[in-house]
């Protein structure tokens, strides 16, 4: 949201807005969240990127990221963009993981081979 | 009982949560993918993230309920909590990580609650992963403008004279709530006493359970 008293102010700060109740719902974590939660903190502990990187990224993505993405969809979006930053793997690996990966099945369970 | 599959409701009276079984979605099969290149390319290991997934799912509210039980117990830690929450924590062998917690106190004067107005930050590594609603729009937008009405949504109605602080948080310090201690509890031992720490109580969101 636009501030024209404070034009840096940015979409993510969002402290002192009008909004509505605050929601209820609760859901219990998916197993793939709990492992984007684990990516993070492993590469981050490893020295790939900072919570300031992470942070970054998520910003960028701008406000229309935040209402159509879950939490752990941007997360793993910033987790990603921050490991090739960092030299994890390219995008050319990526791409032809995510290829591959995609082409296991139409399910996580189909596509998450044990490992 | 009868089934009634008209208004989707559970016994308990709340509505059955959808099946968690939708098709492969384009961020999981990123989650995959950048899962096994970092397996592949030698950065992580399976059992290493398994080892991070049991680390995180092994932290929840009952870690900050024995820190709260034993601040209202023990004058002594009471003071070093305060003083420093994470080196207080951390001898109780909790990991706390590298960031700085800081330990807020109720009393019948003042209420705190912590809020993270940019994202989500929240003492994770004590209490686990932060509620859904904890990382809202609306929670984080209005607790720092209009904490009261928030506080009354969960049910926490405070005397006009009750000072109402709000802790906004940073990826590099979190806050915890110490409760206020109930009464009549003077007698009740630190695992009784734990018992009455809720999460929100730690939040700020709720206060302590009465015995």
């Amino acid at each position: 949201m636009f501030d024209p008293e404070n034009p840096a102010r940015r979409w993510h700060d969002m402290g002192g807005n009008a909004a509505g109740p605050v929601p209820t719902d609760q859901h219990d974590f998916s197993m793939w969240e709990k492992r984007v939660d684990a990516l993070m903190i492993i590469g981050s502990a490893k020295g790939y990127f900072t919570v300031d990187g992470l942070r970054r990224v998520l910003e960028d993505m701008g406000e229309d990221a935040f209402e159509k993405m879950t939490y752990y969809e941007r997360w793993i979006a910033s987790v990603n963009q921050n490991l090739i930053e960092g030299g994890a793997y390219t995008t050319a690996q990526l791409a032809e993981k995510m290829a591959q990966v995609a082409a296991r099945g139409d399910t996580y369970g189909d596509a998450a081979k044990p490992t | 009982m009868p089934h009634d599959h008209h208004d989707h409701l559970s016994p308990s009276g709340h509505p059955y949560r959808a099946d968690d079984d939708t098709s492969l979605s384009y961020w999981q099969t990123m989650e995959i993918a950048v899962r096994e290149l970092l397996v592949e390319n030698g950065v992580t290991t399976a059992a290493e993230i398994a080892v991070q997934i049991e680390t995180m799912d092994a932290r929840n509210p009952s870690n900050g309920a024995k820190v709260v039980a034993r601040a209202w117990a023990d004058p002594a830690f009471h003071a070093a909590l305060m003083d420093n929450a994470g080196d207080a924590t951390r001898d109780m062998g909790f990991d706390i990580g590298p960031l700085k917690l800081i330990a807020v106190e109720n009393t019948a004067d003042v209420h705190n609650m912590i809020v993270c107005t940019l994202c989500s930050c929240y003492p994770r590594n004590l209490l686990g992963l932060p509620p859904d609603w904890y990382k809202s729009r609306a929670y984080r937008s209005r607790t720092v403008r209009e904490p009261r009405s928030v506080l009354a949504e969960f049910g926490v109605n405070l005397a006009d004279t009750t000072q109402v602080r709000v802790h906004d948080s940073t990826a590099d310090m979190r806050y915890i709530v110490i409760p206020a201690r109930p009464q009549g509890t003077e007698n009740m031992s630190q695992t009784e006493l734990a018992a009455l720490v809720t999460r929100d109580s730690m939040i700020g969101t709720g206060v302590a359970k009465t015995p």
